[in-house]
């Protein structure tokens, strides 16, 4: 863990007891219950805005804390420990294109409401089911945008869609030319084929020609902060599990082929806790960001895999069911490293980034 | 009052780098630029030239080879920040710390914690200066990962003891001027009956010889021990507490195998760049060989994150005053990953990097290889990967023994 300052410890102390007694992964179980596809409880989610966990990276003149991604990203590992459902990321992420793109107008009329939960903003990037912010097929005619995105996260809650066309991002808000089709998918989150129809849009003039690359760099971070959460949660609940469960009259734990993997995994944990901590630093200090975003969600994706994988296999049988978490989290797992960029998609663009 | 100190703080820093820029100008020769050994204390004297002789010697002076140790030892008694500096002003100019050995990486600080004044008096100095060689005398034939199963015993005389045994795996014995060793003064108990002496390499009944590996360099020995006289003196600690103060020499070795700025050293260019010379590229740059660039970007990725996990420790352990949990994997990612570039770099280069001999090979690509086989020992000695999952799985997750 990177060393902390005094309001960032504080901030993850509020977010580790809340997630851990105020939602528990039987909340999730709740929300998967419900069956409405926004899949998140609006009630929880204006209580973490109340603690100001939606306004992090907000300036304080928008009504945010302004404390930076460290901070957000402390915050984001906390939930994700207990596969809180909510659209925290995706309005911290969407928040941030406007912070870094949008006029004072636009920068007004929805960060303060973006930080006080009054409104929720979402990403709407991809057009296909593999992440390609290359192709995009998306246009805007007289201030009207037209095009289908696929499985854009948080569709159901969004009030305010960031949407990447041809020539930009624009904001369109929810309602005449916005259509959703539900695309259930194995974490059972909200995700949906968003189609715009001659929607007003709003382009975020700001921000240069690397802006749609940067939001995409700050949603790749922070998705990986939100996986490091689920890595450690699945590789705690694993030792636990290794250290109580008795076959052949002995403590699993003490079984050498099993802890020489659990080694394995610790070694690997620290290098993706590394990566992540060092991608939330670069964005805050804003030195080589675009570098240091492959870096962590490289390594979340190799990490968070494997752990995942491993954590059901030493479960063994017990894992395999609905009734223990550790398959949530495997189920998440997939969808986030399958989320703005795979693994061999970051290869790709770190080799290009280093010139070979 | 805060922003005085700080103003203070910064004046002394700025007045102690300048009179290292004039240190290193006058004494740090431009032939020596960028030629640091890796192994220093690994590699015989002789290869030294006269202007490296020179060079440690003005550094040895200084103690700035052993930058924070107390000065009233030979050390150069700086402050952290001021040892930054140091490093920082070296690295501009290309210069390397002369000193090095096993005396500096794992002796001498285990002797600062453990050792007498009288010991420390005795034998700090002379590592400060690059003067005396130390070597290992740890492993046995039956004493490797079980390294408490040594068998070389030294028995009381009265005034000194007679060390009868045989050490294995003596890094640089060849080459050593003194040796620190585990010993056995008792067989009742495993662990209680070792103890930590220091001996001569040229004292009667010490006999070395030196073991060819498959890299065919030959950097570690057998040392036979026949009767050897050790005077009570050159007992560190007490007798029984060698088990102590040998697991603490250790840590101070892994910490030094996985230390990420030398591993960084090693590293040297990127693996990408040397990709490009060696093999095919398309028009814009890119290696043809889609497959190999994926592998390679997979490697610098994890490689990166790797150097970010030491850096992550460093600052950890500083900030809590005590070794970084984490510091536990240093060891055993940073030598797997080292071996896995060895094995990258034969890839890039075909047959014409498992060159052994000969004037159609540039050095560069010769020494990789031998570097790519003795790779093969960082993941052996020090602890094997094994053992240092044990040591995690046991001490760091709490996983239990096997009843």
């Amino acid at each position: 863990m990177a060393v902390l300052n005094e309001e960032q410890e504080m901030l993850r102390d509020m977010a580790r007891d809340w997630a851990t007694n105020k939602s528990p992964v039987t909340e999730f179980r709740k929300v998967r219950a419900s069956g409405e596809p926004e899949a998140f409880n609006r009630d929880a989610y204006a209580k973490m805005a109340e603690m100001g966990w939606a306004g992090v990276i907000i300036p304080e003149e928008y009504g945010g804390s302004d404390f930076g991604f460290m901070s957000a990203g402390l915050v984001v590992e906390e939930l994700g420990k207990t596969l809180t459902a909510s659209p925290l990321v995706m309005n911290t992420v969407a928040a941030s294109a406007i912070v870094l793109g949008g006029s004072d107008e636009q920068k007004s009329q929805w960060l303060p409401k973006l930080a006080s939960g009054e409104a929720i903003a979402t990403l709407a990037i991809d057009e296909g089911p593999r992440h390609d912010p290359e192709k995009i097929e998306t246009t805007v005619w007289g201030g009207k945008l037209s095009g289908t995105k696929a499985f854009v996260p948080e569709a159901h809650g969004a009030d305010l869609f960031v949407v990447a066309a041809k020539d930009g991002l624009y904001l369109v808000e929810k309602g005449d030319g916005v259509s959703l089709a539900t695309r259930k998918l194995t974490d059972q989150r909200s995700h949906a084929d968003v189609t715009f129809d001659g929607a007003a849009a709003h382009k975020l003039e700001g921000g240069g020609d690397t802006l749609l690359g940067d939001v995409l760099d700050r949603a790749r971070v922070l998705t990986a902060a939100e996986m490091l959460g689920m890595a450690q949660a699945v590789f705690d609940t694993t030792l636990d599990y290794l250290k109580q469960r008795v076959q052949f009259n002995q403590v699993l734990a003490t079984f050498q082929a099993l802890q020489h993997r659990m080694a394995d995994l610790f070694a690997d944990l620290a290098q993706m806790r590394s990566a992540v901590e060092g991608g939330l630093q670069a964005i805050d200090s804003g030195f080589g960001i675009d570098r240091a975003a492959i870096i962590a969600k490289a390594e979340a994706n190799r990490v968070l895999h494997t752990v995942s994988n491993e954590g059901i296999q030493m479960h063994g049988g017990i894992g395999m069911t609905d009734e223990y978490d550790v398959g949530f989290h495997l189920k998440r797992a997939r969808v986030l490293e399958a989320s703005f960029g795979s693994s061999s998609q970051l290869n790709n663009r770190f080799a290009s980034l280093a010139g070979y | 009052m805060a922003t005085q100190l700080k103003d203070d703080t910064q004046t002394h820093d700025d007045a102690f780098r300048n009179e290292v820029r004039e240190f290193l100008a006058e004494h740090f020769p431009e032939e020596l630029k960028g030629k640091g050994n890796l192994l220093a204390g690994l590699d015989g004297p002789t290869n030294e030239s006269p202007a490296h002789t020179k060079w440690r010697e003005a550094v040895g002076d200084r103690g700035w080879g052993t930058p924070t140790w107390p000065k009233e030892y030979g050390g150069g008694g700086l402050s952290r920040s001021q040892a930054k500096i140091l490093d920082q002003e070296m690295a501009k100019v290309g210069a390397w710390n002369p000193i090095g050995g096993m005396g500096i990486m794992m002796f001498g600080p285990t002797l600062l914690e453990y050792g007498s004044d009288e010991q420390k008096k005795e034998h700090i100095p002379s590592i400060c200066r690059g003067d005396i060689r130390w070597c290992q005398g740890y492993s046995e034939p039956n004493a490797g990962s079980d390294l408490a199963n040594i068998q070389t015993f030294a028995e009381d005389k009265g005034d000194h003891y007679l060390v009868n045994g045989q050490k294995t795996w003596t890094s640089g014995g060849q080459w050593a001027d003194k040796c620190f060793a585990l010993v056995r003064t008792s067989r009742s108990d495993k662990h209680k009956g070792i103890s930590f002496l220091l001996f001569d390499m040229d004292a009667p009944g010490v006999e070395v010889r030196p073991i060819t590996m498959i890299s065919g360099t030959s950097p570690f020995c057998e040392t036979f021990l026949t009767d050897v006289k050790v005077p009570k003196g050159n007992l560190v600690g007490k007798e029984g507490e060698g088990w102590t103060i040998g697991k603490r020499l250790l840590q101070h070795e892994r910490t030094n195998i996985s230390g990420g700025g030398r591993l960084a050293e090693m590293m040297g260019r990127s693996l990408g760049d040397i990709a490009k010379q060696h093999c095919e590229t398309e028009e814009n740059g890119q290696l043809a060989d889609a497959a190999l660039r994926q592998k390679i970007a997979n490697f610098e990725i994890r490689w990166n994150s790797f150097l970010l996990t030491a850096r992550r420790a460093m600052e950890e352990s500083k900030a809590q005053g005590g070794v970084s949990e984490i510091s536990s994997v240093l060891k055993k990612a940073g030598t797997k990953l080292a071996q896995e570039r060895s094995e990258m770099l034969i890839d890039i280069r075909g047959l014409q990097g498992l060159g052994w001999e000969g004037d159609s090979f540039e050095d560069s690509e010769m020494e990789d290889v031998r570097a790519w086989l003795f790779g093969k020992a960082a993941t052996i000695y020090g602890g094997s990967t094994e053992v240092q999952n044990n040591i995690i799985a046991k001490r760091v997750l709490g996983m239990l023994d096997h009843q």
